[in-house]
């Protein structure tokens, strides 16, 4: 497994913390997946409520590497900004870089996004980029600083799957020593699975665990796809064809007819 | 003086953004601080005078996909 600005993840598997029912089923998703990242943001705090010390408290509980989120910046300085103030809360210099061009798919704005990833790289962030699988861009950001590459499977909390395989299989082969996430858009575990047979490091994902019916147990599932298809990848898998070819051996079969 | 904090009009006594925090509760609290959309960092809230109409926010951990 490729590692992450040289941190080896113990498995594939990022996990957001928003939209869970509780927070104690938030702590049950982390415990049964035992995913390895867990994205968290900034919201503005109430001094009467401080509800946010609360998370922190549980968050440092999970024991998982934190990676903080731009989420919902439409602007670089609005993205950079937050950063910097992610960085002095989680203590990381990691930061998930999402700047955001389009409303009805939170498409990523990537020239934008290739400017904030250039600044942020020269203050000595570690960007994990919210990208899509386009391959000049994805150059972009390489050059920008960045050591990992997040493209998108499908539009955010969409559930659709990976939307666009020709552009993640060749991406993939494009950029073979760079670790690569498929980020957001994953509705199922068998989808997981397909994104880490195509030879993708890790997958990034949310709103499929946190929105399920038994968010714990999905969680689970997305651990074991991701395992499958982790090491599928590594047992190289055979090659399709269009025709069939028997799988029982012809010599020595007799002669009934 | 008349700021905003996170977004609502408040009166604040003249003072630096370190004063604020406290004022409003937020003691040792795990916040990061912007001040017109800028990044103040921890370690320079008390030398940061505010000024009237200063728009301060302030932001902790969240949840976050």
């Amino acid at each position: 497994m490729r590692d992450f600005y040289g941190v080896a993840l113990t498995n594939g598997l990022m996990l957001g913390t928003a939209q869970y029912p509780s927070p104690a089923i938030l702590a049950d998703a982390f415990r049964r997946s035992a995913a390895s990242v867990a994205t968290v943001s900034l919201r503005r705090e109430s001094g009467r409520d401080r509800a946010g010390q609360d998370f922190w408290q549980l968050i440092k509980g999970l024991g998982v590497h934190l990676l903080p989120n731009t989420a919902g910046c439409h602007s670089v300085k609005e993205a950079v900004t937050t950063a910097h103030m992610a960085r002095e809360v989680f203590d990381t210099n990691w930061i998930k870089l999402e700047v955001i061009g389009e409303e009805d798919t939170l498409q990523p704005d990537v020239f934008g996004l290739v400017e904030a990833a250039r600044i942020l790289t020269q203050d000595g962030f570690q960007v994990f980029p919210y990208t899509t699988e386009d391959l000049v861009v994805a150059d972009r950001l390489l050059q920008a600083g960045c050591e990992v590459l997040m493209p998108w499977g499908a539009p955010i909390g969409s559930g659709m799957g990976l939307n666009n395989l020709y552009g993640l299989r060749t991406m993939r082969a494009h950029f073979p020593d760079v670790p690569l996430v498929i980020d957001a858009g994953l509705g199922l575990p068998s989808q997981a699975a397909q994104a880490m047979e195509l030879g993708f490091d890790a997958v990034l994902l949310n709103t499929a665990v946190a929105r399920a019916g038994d968010p714990a147990a999905m969680a689970e599932a997305f651990a074991t796809a991701v395992r499958a298809g982790q090491l599928a990848a590594q047992a190289d898998p055979m090659e399709p064809r269009d025709m069939a070819a028997p799988s029982t051996p012809v010599i020595g079969k007799a002669f009934l007819s | 003086m008349k700021l905003q904090l996170n977004g609502a009009v408040i009166d604040a006594e003249t003072g630096t953004l370190a004063d604020l925090l406290v004022a409003q509760g937020f003691g040792n609290a795990k916040v990061a601080t912007a001040v017109n959309g800028t990044f103040v960092p921890g370690a320079a809230r008390a030398d940061h005078a505010l000024a009237e109409g200063d728009r301060v926010e302030v932001l902790a951990p969240m949840q976050g996909g």
